[in-house]
């Protein structure tokens, strides 16, 4: 198959050694508690189902899904919930989240699952939609977004392509490496029956090329499937980016405020792929997800199948424990994954790795003054100039800085990771993005304010009219009276 | 010489002839300053500035009588659009920013007395008479008139708390010394 | 365990630094250098260890002045790197004070008043060079034919400790350099063409004053500043930072591109009067300006596009000046009158963002209407 170039990128150390050869394990024992936040997706967070005190089975809802953008909760394991309150959430902001607190009971007791869908390929599309919605499955390669929402974008948009992304990009992660080595025919259905959902007649399963055994088994298990293409694409950081991805393989590149499904092409994690098939085939919801424990802080590295809601602390602990304390405790990849304010947080749907890392992995250093030496420039995915949208950032001009572009930027790291002065580009960018965002909230609430102030005056004013009319008329009543 | 004395003097009467006529037939009604500036303000007419209402306010501002800070629940983000505008710098790390507030209404205090419903300039607070009444906070701009006319101090006005959903990444921190 | 965030990613990071950065770049310059050294003698390696050591000793000034801490700064070479540029332009027996007035004008005037590393608008090796050139010009042009280090005839080490620190000029026997005499007998009347004709072997007999080949032009036996002798070893070093990544191929491309350009057409209209391109890109500075002056990161622009903008327009601008000009050798005033530029070129020639056209705007969907 022809690629197609995506531009800039960097060629990061990848340290992916240490847990490739590692066999996925399954968490043992579990937790004594897992912490489960209704929010683990983009969107609006589920609504609890339990109050504390009450039993569940394993599989059991407990937060349903709340509007057209949100992700049900479900209870990894039978036991008792033990509260449901604000605690720290796994986001860098350390802020207090609601989050519903199970105590495991040992049993592990299964509650009656949905009946799994005979024939997938002969059901309507609908009806996978609403499993998938009910399973509660969202994008695992990190984004969240939930995954049913996804794949309602055939009933709106004609679709050519399912893109599944198996790059895996982000150094020191394996996780999508040992579910494609491990779990290739589940991977395949899963994908099948998502191209079913979503109408798209090929599926183009996209791999890094230095994951030559993961490639090997998944070409095994695409063989008998015509439609389903099997393609290694370069070792490029940011190659697992949605919008790249879709470049490298089509050609195409997708136009600013649009989707890659404007351009006929949907792309879902292979993680999620697995988790369809489990819902669809057996009637499993999401329950648990592979994460790669590693780090150069972390003695025995893993790549482990843990239960959603198992404190990080006792993921590290299955791991051997720490050798040192990490200098930063993080979730998801180096590259783009956000620092944990404690190892008391859970792992979520979107855990993709939990990585300890030493302050030489971290390499941080006192920022200097830019040279101008623009390698950022050059290396820029997304063909921004971060040299001066972070000059004006530090000046305080964000309009500046978003006449540069920053709001096009999708923080991929890479031109911190290459500035020879240390200067935090992406933390700058970061910040302009919440501050604008942040911005246009305030001033759409100012609108909002703005339109009932004016409607409210105008109502007064109209009660006023009829109330002088109403008097006119009494007037005009009595008048002739006397 | 005289040529030029004579050219110069003619276009000196032509232009001012122009100009005499563009002031009296282009004339603008109103200033437009004022307007510009009042679609600015929040336009609930709270009068938390001490101006009657926002187009008082934005009068004011127009004439340089009152200070851009002037909006308590437009915050610093009303005061630097204002300042912009009016192409004047201000200060605002000085400027003493409360955050975004909104009213609660303590249930257990209302007596449902309709007065809070009546001020309220957005609808923001729904209930009826001699029942409890409560606030739709996403309608709520923090402007403060219930919470004064409230006979039973039922009402009290509570921060806006950052969530995860809203949270995003402060600044870095100042720079290596090396760097001004 | 809980963890202090003060910080967004990447917790990962490329193992570079400006040190690094700075070092390899003068690490490109010490075979030119040592070769030069060697050419002329005593008195170009106290000169070039005088002016080296000015810089250095005139940013740690300026620190101090600025109450900034020193050491970060002084630590990341570019201090040397600036003083090693400007000893490259040098001619080589100049005085000991060219050395040390210059680094006060590059290091003091040139960064350090507009804001240190990284806010300067003019390239301070050049500023310090044009600065010295326009108030001494005689001082700076005196160029002397190659005397080798340890070659009979040059001056042992006690008389170079003369030249270079001595009262006044030296006395020693000058000689032009290539661009210079083609200037003077071009002025003389004599056409361009039949001046190259004497290119010759001979050059290196000082007593004839005669051009270098082509040979000795690109391999440096001939007279000429520090930097601008040895044009191979000078494009050694360039290609060499070329392959560790640490410049583009753009500026320089552009550069010595433009000026051979112009060059060749101009002496394809009248060999009489216009020097041809190859003779343009093997003399005076045009190597060493196209590799190691040009593509100084803080004055260059930062998109592809716009470097390339940047370097062509140096190089026209050098080929003006030498052929149009008072001064001989137009690369230092090329480079700063660019550097002007280098911001609105930098404005103007961004690169295109994904999924935007040139202009800014959304791409338009190709196919699939929605």
């Amino acid at each position: 198959m022809k690629l197609f170039p995506i531009r800039g990128g960097i060629h990061p150390a990848y340290r992916k050694q240490a847990t490739a050869e590692k066999a996925i394990v399954a968490l043992l024992p579990l937790p004594a508690r897992l912490y489960l936040p209704l929010q683990q997706h983009m969107g609006a967070a589920a609504e609890a189902l339990v109050q504390p005190g009450d039993r569940v089975k394993k599989g059991q809802l407990l937060g349903r899904g709340v509007g057209p953008v949100s992700a049900a909760v479900h209870a990894p394991t039978s036991g008792r919930i033990a509260q449901v309150a604000e605690l720290t959430a796994p986001h860098p902001s350390g802020l207090p989240q609601l989050t519903i607190v199970l105590e495991p009971d040992g049993q592990d007791e299964w509650a009656e699952l949905a009946p799994p869908i005979a024939d997938p390929f002969a059901a309507d599309p609908k009806a996978i939609k609403e499993r998938v919605a009910q399973a509660g499955i969202v994008g695992m390669g990190g984004a969240t977004f939930p995954s049913s929402v996804k794949l309602d974008l055939g009933t709106r948009l004609k679709l050519e392509i399912l893109l599944l992304n198996g790059a895996e990009c982000e150094p020191y992660l394996t996780c999508d490496d040992r579910v494609m080595r491990e779990h290739p025919s589940e991977v395949i259905d899963g994908a099948r029956i998502m191209a079913h959902a979503l109408g798209a007649p090929r599926i183009v399963i996209a791999i890094e090329r230095n994951k030559p055994q993961a490639l090997d088994a998944m070409r095994l298990a695409a063989s008998a499937f015509p439609a389903i293409e099997v393609v290694d694409v370069p070792v490029q950081y940011p190659m697992g980016s949605e919008r790249h991805l879709t470049q490298a393989i089509t050609g195409q590149e997708t136009p600013a405020r649009k989707l890659t499904a404007d351009l006929g092409v949907v792309v879902h994690n292979v993680a999620t792929a697995r988790a369809v098939h489990h819902a669809v085939r057996f009637g499993r919801p999401l329950l648990s997800r592979v994460v790669t424990v590693s780090g150069g802080a972390v003695k025995e590295p893993k790549n482990v199948e843990a239960p959603l809601g198992t404190p990080v602390a006792d993921l590290i602990d299955f791991c051997g424990g720490l050798s040192e304390t990490p200098k930063r405790l993080v979730s998801g990849g180096p590259m783009m994954g956000q620092p944990l304010p404690s190892s008391e947080v859970p792992v979520v749907k979107g855990t993709s790795g939990i990585l300890a890392l030493t302050t030489a992995e971290a390499n941080e250093r006192p920022t200097q003054p830019c040279i101008r030496c623009g390698t950022c420039v050059t290396i820029c995915p997304c063909g921004l100039v971060p040299v001066e949208m972070a000059a004006h950032i530090r000046k305080d001009d964000l309009d500046g800085a978003a006449a540069w572009g920053v709001m096009d930027c999708v923080s991929c790291g890479s031109c911190s990771y290459i500035c020879p002065s240390y200067i935090p580009l992406v933390h700058y960018f970061n910040y302009a993005k919440g501050r604008i965002t942040a911005q246009d909230r305030e001033r759409r609430k100012q609108d909002e304010v703005k339109r009932l102030a004016e409607a409210r005056a105008a109502r007064l004013e109209k009660q006023a009219q009829a109330k002088r009319e109403a008097a006119a008329r009494k007037a005009q009543a009595e008048s002739p009276a006397p | 010489m005289l040529l030029a004395v004579g050219s110069v003097a003619v276009m000196g009467v032509t232009l001012g002839v122009l100009l005499g006529a563009a002031a009296r037939y282009l004339a603008v009604e109103g200033n437009p300053l004022e307007a510009e500036l009042q679609s600015l303000l929040p336009g609930s007419q709270c009068g938390q500035c001490g101006f009657v209402g926002c187009a008082q306010a934005a009068a004011a501002l127009a004439k340089g009588e009152a200070p851009v800070t002037l909006c308590p629940p437009g915050g610093k983000a009303v005061a630097e659009k204002l300042a912009a505008k009016l192409g004047v710098t201000v200060d605002l790390s000085e400027h003493e920013e409360k955050g975004p507030h909104t009213a609660f209404i303590n249930e257990a205090l209302c007596i449902g007395c309709l007065r809070c419903i009546q001020e309220c300039s957005t609808d923001a607070i729904v209930g009826a008479n001699k029942q409890m009444h409560t606030v739709i906070s996403e309608a709520c701009h923090g402007c403060e008139k219930c919470f004064k006319i409230c006979p039973t101090e039922a009402i009290v006005m509570r921060p806006v708390l950052v969530s995860v959903g809203t949270w995003h990444w402060q600044k870095p921190m100042p720079e290596h010394a090396t760097q001004h | 365990m809980r963890l202090i965030i003060d910080k967004s990613g990447p917790f990962t990071h490329a193992p570079v630094s400006v040190q690094r950065i700075m070092a390899t770049v003068i690490l490109a310059l010490v075979p030119a250098t040592l070769f030069n050294i060697g050419l002329f003698g005593w008195p170009a390696l106290f000169l070039f260890v005088v002016t080296v050591g000015s810089c250095v000793a005139v940013e740690a000034a300026c620190l101090m002045l600025a109450k900034r801490p020193v050491k970060p700064v002084l630590t990341d070479n570019s201090a040397i790197l600036t003083g090693w540029l400007y000893a490259m332009s040098l001619p080589p027996w100049a005085p000991w004070w060219t050395g040390t007035l210059g680094a006060v004008f590059a290091i003091a005037l040139a960064k350090h008043v507009f804001g240190g590393l990284g806010q300067n608008v003019f390239n301070p090796a050049m500023v310090a060079r044009v600065a010295l050139l326009v108030s001494f010009p005689v001082q700076m042009t005196l160029f002397v034919a190659p005397h080798p280090i340890f070659g009979a005839g040059s001056p042992g080490f006690v008389e170079s400790l003369a030249i270079t620190f001595g009262p006044g000029a030296t006395d020693a026997v000058s000689a032009a350099s290539a661009l210079g005499y083609v200037k003077n007998e071009l002025a003389r009347g004599i056409p361009v063409a039949d001046t190259l004709k004497q290119l010759s072997r001979e050059a290196l007999d000082p007593g004839l004053r005669h051009l270098p080949d082509l040979m000795d032009l690109a391999i440096g036996f001939k007279a000429g500043s520090l930097g601008e002798t040895s044009a191979l070893l000078v494009l050694l070093g360039g290609l060499f930072i070329l392959a560790r990544g640490i410049i583009s191929w753009h500026i320089p491309v552009a550069v010595l591109g433009s000026l051979f350009l112009f060059g060749t057409v101009f002496h394809a209209i009248d060999p009489t009067r216009y020097a041809p391109g190859y003779f343009h890109i093997l003399s005076g500075a045009a190597i060493l300006g196209a590799f190691f002056i040009a593509t100084d990161y803080v004055t260059s622009p930062v998109s592809k596009s716009g470097q390339l903008v940047f370097g062509a327009g140096i190089g026209a601008l050098t080929w003006l000046i030498r052929t149009y000009a008072g001064y001989p050798e137009g690369m230092a005033f090329a480079v700063l009158l660019m550097n002007a530029l280098a911001p609105i070129i930098d404005q103007h020639f961004k690169p295109r963002a994904f999924g935007r056209t040139r202009k800014g705007d959304p791409l338009p969907i190709a196919k699939g209407e929605p």
